[in-house]
């Protein structure tokens, strides 16, 4: 075990208003430590939209997201935060004397005396499809949402649900792994990689794998271990099959994640806080940008700033109940420093 | 200024509820059907990737044909319908005037 990351503010997330708030943070002289799950900094704006230019950033006419994370990067640099990057913060404990120790899911242990989370739209996670009774055989009974190990099939019966690229690289792969491979996809067509589809369908007329089109896995059946499913065609046909794995593959969406399991009070998947300083129902922990709600909640990035600003103040108090803040000017004080 | 337009959601066969919303302000449909207080998530705020603002276009005038990121993300959903749309890739124009949807729950 590594010697745990001791700090001021951990900040999970690290998106706009992430680093920004490592800034704010700075100026109050308190250190900050960013955790994201995604291997770089910046969230969607690194990972989804780099070269999409945002033009209700104040003071800038135009700037591509991509520069913007740069920017960022560079105003905080004074203040040397420090990063753990491609971890997800999984487990969150409050200590007695009002401190947090938060572990990731690579076993990486931060100390710090305040939270905010800033985790933007959550965390992605597999899209669950509506089939009754599916949560029964999740957790190493049938159904898997994802391939984390392909050997875990080998010579094992398995049908996948899906038509995007993952059902169609897995069905693919897992040919060769499994005794038995069944692919249900409820359209006729496939959008996704045009030469994963044709190598399924030739796989399909090799009669390597069954194909089976315009069809919906709709129910599961076994007694505490999946034995068989039903697969229903869209002409209302349903046909049984015995299998050892179901492993629906539709996409993955944005959830909450583990930060809805730590006790705060959340209201439609996102984390309610007080506008007075984004204080969220657990004293000490903070929550700001896309990942808050409170009435009149705007998911913008200058909104995600201010929280940021005034998060700072709440944190900077929740630190040192005894200490009095004044505010200062950055044109008064010359530039940040640490 | 121009007129506001009519969409209608379509609770249940036979109850449509109608909305009334600008075309001059760059609206989408996802917007219009959050800001009248259904009770969709939009977590991603109208990027087309997470597919919670779902809906089913059941009549009204020809929409423009959707973009392939809006294709992408219903091609992966479980279910989809002959005329399922994600509401935040539909504009409010004047155009869409009339359009009649419903709402398909997250998960369905």
């Amino acid at each position: 075990m590594s010697t745990p990351i001791s700090t001021d503010i951990c900040i999970i997330g690290a998106g706009p208003v992430g680093l920004f708030a490592v800034f704010e943070a700075g100026l109050l002289k308190l250190r900050c430590h960013v955790v994201d799950a995604l291997p770089q900094p910046g969230g969607q704006l690194s990972e989804i939209y780099p070269k999409k230019p945002i033009y209700d950033i104040p003071g800038f006419p135009e700037v591509l997201a991509g520069d913007l994370v740069d920017n960022l990067m560079k105003q905080i640099e004074p203040f040397h935060p420090t990063f753990t990057l491609g971890e997800r913060v999984e487990k969150f404990e409050k200590l007695d004397d009002g401190s947090f120790k938060l572990f990731t899911t690579d076993g990486t242990e931060i100390q710090c005396k305040a939270v905010a989370i800033a985790g933007g739209l959550g965390s992605f996670e597999p899209r669950k499809p509506a089939v009754e009774n599916l949560e029964q055989f999740e957790g190493g009974r049938g159904v898997h949402y994802m391939v984390r190990d392909p050997e875990h099939f080998r010579d094992k019966k398995i049908v996948i649900a899906g038509g995007g690229d993952s059902a169609l690289d897995w069905t693919n792969f897992l040919a060769n792994v499994a005794s038995d491979v069944t692919l249900v996809h409820r359209g006729t067509t496939f959008r996704g990689a045009a030469d994963s589809a044709e190598k399924v369908k030739t796989l399909a007329e090799a009669g390597k794998i069954k194909l089976v089109l315009s069809s919906n896995v709709t129910h599961l059946h076994g007694n505490g271990e999946l034995k068989e499913v039903t697969i229903t065609g869209n002409d209302g046909k349903a046909e049984t099959v015995p299998l050892d794995c179901f492993i629906p593959l539709f996409g993955l969406t944005p959830k909450l994640g583990p930060i809805g399991e730590w006790g705060l009070e959340i209201e439609n998947d996102a984390v309610k806080v007080d506008t007075l300083d984004y204080s969220t129902s657990l004293p000490g922990v903070f929550a700001i940008g896309d990942i808050n709600t409170y009435p009149g909640k705007l998911k913008l990035i200058l909104c995600g700033f201010h929280e940021a600003a005034l998060m700072c103040q709440g944190a900077f108090k929740y630190i040192f109940p005894d200490k009095k803040y004044t505010l200062k000017y950055t044109t008064v004080n010359g530039a940040p420093s640490m | 200024m121009q007129e506001d337009i009519r969409v209608y959601v379509e609770e249940a066969p036979g109850q449509r509820t109608e909305l009334t919303g600008p075309t001059d302000m760059g609206l989408s449909l996802m917007e219009l059907l959050k800001a009248s207080g259904y009770d969709i998530q939009a977590t991603c705020g109208g990027m087309a990737l997470c597919a919670t603002c779902h809906v089913e276009v059941l009549a009204g005038p020809a929409l423009p044909e959707p973009e392939d990121a809006e294709l992408d993300m219903l091609e992966t959903l479980p279910m989809v319908h002959e005329g399922s749309r994600l509401s935040c890739q539909i504009r409010l124009t004047p155009h869409t005037d009339g359009l009649v949807v419903r709402l398909v729950p997250t998960g369905a």
